[in-house]
């Protein structure tokens, strides 16, 4: 079950050495380096596009980001143990479907909202299960719920949508924080990315993650529950999925099937950007941030110079290359620089 | 081991008997040749594109691009074929092939020099060659009227009553699964998969094997994608979009283990015919078709389930043996000491 690495390639990633002197301009950590990126992408968004630095478009460009990065949150914590969930958009969508189908038998909206991530929570407990009960790999498992939660939306709600939604909920989605451009449902996930930031850097249970991730044989013996806590994630992941399906039935006002069909691969791209290291036990909550809101400003303001929205995967895609190989081909270089200096390589951990 | 996993491809063998044997029992034109026909054309550019995927899976990688060079070659074939309409099927199917390679290469390249996941760089590519078909289509659909005659006779054609697109698909399949299985590259292919630094240490270039075999999953994507454009004729940017996930739940479905070193395209490509025909059998029993995804979600969890049963029975099986090896050793061991005891 130790599978030491996910989609490893056959080599392994050589540790990287103290090359301190000649490799001076690269920033030490990846997430500081994105969050740089960032600023200067809105600074020259807000320069050279027409249009980007409005209060309006701020309000949208952050509503967009709103259902990836709240996926995106509980996905960091997967990946950083060395797992993956694939099947978290599927769940988006299966919990936007039940919540039609029960609005439409007179459920109270409350009750509704409360079951959707319920039944979020239940959907990844599945998951779990399949991943530590009976030790499946959790790519192939969660391809596999992938299927069968959006073939289950449809089950629920075949290809109707129900829009009847009471206007204050549909508009409470979208609205606005006094004072500023920040929607309320980004205040949010906001607070929401805090909370995970603190367990995942400054608890106990954090550290066990990173310990889990990067050699899951190692926790088991240092007395971790290694399946609880891997249990006990994919659970979370679920809920915040369904949470995600109500901010997505609520903000188009639209409850489909087919709701937020292929976002697990821009959350998964989004997280990987972020610095997480797709074999485990590395990558910040901070630097997932900064991988979300990257991809969703570089989206808005290529859409607003008007180049063609589907042309942006290009940008998408190369990010995501670029964010592996160029730490991979820094760390490469400071560790020949290191043997060349006859200097022991450490082992530090840097872009993480 | 070999029994094992012959039982394995066997199993999703007689799944797919009894699916189309309880469909015919309900509708004999399941049977009739019409029927067979139309599953054998839709699966068999499926069965393409596992046959590829698997030798990628066997070494432990994963190619998430290949709906992306699929829809990227499938575009380039119709331009190829309205930019010049007399060109010959021969030359056209190369250019996809190469096409294909191409991408293959470029995801090959980037995994096995900059030694970086496979996963993380073939979802990159799987967009980065999407937007890039979409630009380059920027909305514009290429129609069968596009297409020459010829070209489109080729992806309804049948020989004997078996469709030409089927023919190839075997064609591929057979090769490819007797290159894995017999010859000394395929072999190295699994045994990168079962452990890489083991394989490096026993002498194997792995990462221009690697290299390789995405070079194949991409070939073999393209071809897929000339087959789609002559099967359907209508060709646009979207064309084979999410069909990755697709081609992976073919595999995993077949046997091929997720985590490399074990499988066959055989049962990749039985997997792939199990998928296709559960959609038309689900159609044939009048089940409302939105069950058809929840089905093979189920599918998958059953197989992936299954194989790790069987994996878990035969561990166990040789570490009883193991152990009754071990016992054995020693009453021999005691029965050598108390010889030599007697002989003093």
């Amino acid at each position: 079950m130790a599978h030491d690495s996910l989609y490893a390639s056959p080599q392994r990633r050589p540790g990287a050495g103290r090359g301190r002197r000649r490799t001076a301009w690269v920033p030490r950590r990846w997430d500081a380096a994105l969050v740089s990126a960032l600023l200067l992408v809105v600074l020259g968004s807000a320069l050279l596009v027409d249009g980007f630095a409005t209060g309006r478009n701020a309000q949208f460009l952050l509503l967009d980001a709103v259902a990836i990065g709240l996926v995106a949150l509980p996905m960091t914590l997967v990946v950083i143990t060395g797992e993956i969930d694939l099947s978290v958009a599927s769940t988006l969508g299966l919990c936007s479907a039940v919540m039609g189908q029960l609005w439409l038998s007179g459920w109270p909206l409350e009750l509704v909202v409360v079951a959707a991530v319920a039944l979020g929570a239940v959907l990844g407990a599945v998951n779990g299960v399949f991943v530590t009960a009976f030790g499946l790999p959790s790519l192939a498992v969660t391809i596999g719920t992938l299927a069968a939660y959006r073939g289950l939306a449809f089950v629920v709600l075949g290809d109707q949508a129900v829009a009847d939604f009471p206007g204050d909920w549909t508009s409470a989605a979208v609205e606005t924080a006094p004072g500023g451009a920040l929607p309320w449902a980004m205040v949010g996930t906001a607070l929401l990315a805090v909370a995970f930031g603190v367990v995942l850097h400054a608890t106990p249970f954090g550290r066990e993650l990173y310990a889990i991730g990067s050699n899951a044989e190692a926790a088991r013996f240092s007395g971790i529950p290694v399946a609880r806590r891997k249990f006990w994630l994919f659970v979370v992941c679920g809920a915040v999925s369904g949470l995600a399906g109500v901010y997505w039935t609520l903000r188009y006002a639209s409850a489909r099937a087919d709701n937020g069909e292929g976002l697990e691969l821009a959350v998964v791209a989004a997280v990987l950007l972020g610095g997480v290291s797709i074999f485990g036990g590395r990558g910040t909550l901070a630097g997932v941030c900064a991988g979300v809101l990257l991809l969703g400003v570089l989206r808005n303001a290529l859409q607003l110079a008007d180049v063609a929205a589907d042309t942006l995967d290009i940008v998408t895609g190369s990010l995501l290359i670029v964010s592996v190989v160029v730490p991979n081909a820094v760390a490469m270089a400071r560790a020949r620089l290191a043997r060349k200096d006859r200097h022991e390589g450490t082992h530090e951990r840097k872009f993480g | 081991m070999t029994a094992l996993r012959a039982r394995r491809e066997l199993g999703v063998l007689l799944a797919l008997a009894l699916l189309v044997a309880f469909t015919a029992a309900d509708n004999s034109r399941f049977l009739s040749s019409q029927s067979i026909r139309d599953v054998l054309l839709s699966a068999s550019i499926l069965v393409v594109l596992a046959v590829g995927q698997t030798v990628v899976v066997v070494t432990r990688n994963i190619d998430l691009s290949v709906g992306s060079v699929l829809g990227l070659t499938a575009f380039a074939t119709g331009k190829l074929f309205v930019a010049a309409p007399g060109t010959p099927l021969v030359v056209a199917v190369l250019a996809g092939v190469g096409l294909g390679a191409l991408c293959g290469a470029l995801n090959g390249a980037l995994i096995a020099a900059a030694r970086v996941p496979a996963l993380v760089i073939t979802l990159g590519t799987l967009y980065v060659l999407r937007g890039v078909d979409h630009s380059w289509a920027s909305g514009e659909q290429i129609n069968a009227a596009d297409l020459p005659r010829s070209f489109l006779d080729f992806g309804t054609a049948t020989v004997l009553g078996v469709p030409v697109l089927a023919l190839v698909a075997a064609a591929v399949l057979l090769v490819v699964a007797t290159w894995l299985g017999s010859y000394r590259v395929g072999r190295e292919l699994y045994a990168i998969g079962s452990e890489p630094a083991a394989a490096r240490l026993s002498g194997i270039p792995v990462g221009a094997r690697v290299f390789l075999a995405f070079v194949v999953s991409g070939a073999l994507a393209g071809l897929a994608g000339v087959l789609h454009a002559a099967r359907y004729g209508t060709v646009d940017a979207t064309v084979g979009s999410g069909m990755e996930l697709q081609v992976v739940a073919a595999v995993v479905v077949g046997g091929v283990a997720i985590f490399g070193g074990s499988g066959t395209a055989y049962g990749a490509a039985i997997g792939a015919l199990l998928l296709t025909t559960i959609g038309s059998s689900l159609a044939v029993l009048r089940v409302d078709p939105f069950w058809q995804q929840a089905a093979v979600g189920g599918l998958i969890l059953a197989a992936i389930g299954l194989d790790r049963a069987l994996a878990a029975r035969t561990a166990r099986r040789a570490a009883a043996r193991s152990a009754a090896d071990a016992a054995a050793g020693q009453d021999a061991g005691r029965r050598g000491e108390r010889e030599a005891t007697h002989g003093s």
